[in-house]
């Protein structure tokens, strides 16, 4: 598959359709991926494809064509959703990217790695869609998926100009809801602990705003001085306005990639409350964010007969 | 010195055009209501960010009332149906995470219904009182 990519990635960049392909290069420590840019068909060769490419490059592609660029991407069902998020938000055209679409067999879960592990004494690392094995211990991919990508809908991309790879086919909306009504089973107080306690493990790193391709604000709300919504420090209700207030912003806008969740180094759990409001959105304004590129987000845009239960 | 009962503290959001003069004439024709609001004049319910509202709770309000035009009778012609929009979202959220049912309210009120106004705001403080005083999200205590 990553030959095709390749092929694909070398003829876009000879033949001057796009100044940049956007993909994913072997990291520097095992069991990791780093987002690279490939501007010269010589280095195409640096291109890899495997079930640690887990980070979401939409937000890398909105950068890259608003400095000018025509640019290539390889993209995941969750990148090319974010991709058409980003577009049905006005950030970009569809003409000003050409996706490399790749059906995703799903991304492995890197804390679990570690933990299964350990630190790698340079042994073999082989990390491909049938098995994760370092030197003679193995694991079936399959087994430690990441949260999001087990209840991944569209593993197979929806917007692309070249699809590699066959169709695969994504999980269906109850088993998607699953995680979510399971954590509507506990009572509001259990869930205001459970949350509040995780919230504020929160050491401000704001590592899930930057990896998030939804996130691109100039300003984001916690780093305005005036007027100041958060205060500096870790009291621990500033931790949990911070986490509300982003995935408030993210309601009706996230398409549940996982990468905030991956890049969290407290291990915050953000699957099952971002599932729980998408399955919301879906349920109140029957809309799926990245789907519709002509569609906007459900917060930009209302209809007169919309749910107000609610409302006095 | 003997503590004093509590009354809760709530903050109201109201919009110009309806709520405000909803509040207004409310006053005019002397309908009786709690006096546990604190008016905030807003331009239109759709100016209220829901970070205002959170916010407002961490500071020590016991709860929050927004109230604007009907649908249909936005000053702006369309702003309560963003807003409607936006206070969803913000209500499934703090459902989700299990916050406090009554601290968060919306309703509206029209120029014309000062005896709205007042059952609003009455239903408003019930529910309120029946949160209690605000215990978590707290950052410190409101100050006058």
């Amino acid at each position: 598959m990553i030959e095709k990519i390749r092929e694909i990635a070398k003829s876009w960049l000879d033949e001057g359709k796009v100044d940049v392909i956007i993909g994913y290069g072997e990291g520097t420590t095992p069991f990791t991926t780093k987002p690279i840019f490939i501007t010269d068909s010589a280095d195409v060769s640096k291109l890899v494809w495997n079930p640690l490419c887990r980070l979401n490059l939409a937000g890398y592609v909105r950068r890259e064509i608003l400095s000018g660029k025509k640019v290539g991407v390889i993209a995941k069902g969750c990148d090319s959703r974010s991709i058409g998020l980003l577009i049905s938000e006005k950030q970009f055209e569809r003409k000003d990217v050409s996706i490399i679409g790749v059906p995703c067999g799903g991304m492995v879960d890197s804390k679990t790695l570690r933990k299964e592990f350990g630190e790698s004494n340079g042994e073999r690392v082989i990390a491909d869609w049938e098995k994760i094995s370092v030197g003679d211990k193995s694991i079936p991919t399959k087994e430690i998926l990441s949260n999001a990508c087990k209840i991944c809908r569209y593993p197979t991309p929806i917007h692309y100009d070249e699809l590699v790879g066959e169709k695969i086919e994504g999980i269906s909306v109850e088993e998607h809801d699953k995680p979510a009504l399971e954590m509507l089973e506990k009572s509001k107080p259990e869930r205001w602990e459970f949350y509040n306690k995780e919230f504020s493990r929160c050491i401000r790193c704001y590592a899930c705003r930057q990896a998030c391709p939804t996130c691109y604000c100039d300003e984001c709300f916690v780093d305005s001085k005036d007027p100041k919504w958060m205060e500096k420090g870790q009291h621990p209700t500033d931790l949990t306005l911070w986490s509300l207030g982003r995935i408030y912003h993210q309601i009706g806008r996230c398409v549940e990639c996982g990468s905030c969740e991956s890049v969290c180094p407290m291990d915050i759990p953000f699957t099952e409350i971002l599932a729980g409001m998408s399955k919301r959105v879906r349920e109140l304004f029957d809309y799926e964010s990245g789907i519709a590129v002509d569609e906007p987000p459900p917060l930009q845009t209302f209809r007169y007969d919309d749910p107000q239960e609610f409302i006095m | 010195m003997e503590k004093a009962e509590w009354k809760p503290k709530i903050l109201a959001f109201l919009c110009n055009w309806c709520s405000y003069a909803g509040a207004d004439l409310a006053g005019v024709s002397r309908f009786q209501y709690p006096p546990n609001i604190r008016i905030v004049r807003v331009p239109c319910s759709a100016r209220v960010n829901p970070i205002f509202i959170l916010k407002a709770l961490q500071s020590g309000i016991d709860g929050v009332l927004v109230s604007g035009c009907h649908p249909g009778d936005c000053h702006y012609i369309t702003g309560n149906y963003f807003a409607r929009r936006k206070f969803t979202a913000l209500k499934e959220l703090m459902d989700f995470v299990g916050y406090d049912d009554g601290r968060i309210n919306f309703s509206w009120v029209s120029a014309a219904e000062g005896g709205k106004f007042q059952k609003v705001v009455t239903e408003t403080t019930e529910r309120v009182k029946k949160a209690g005083p605000i215990k978590h999200f707290v950052k410190r205590d409101f100050q006058e």
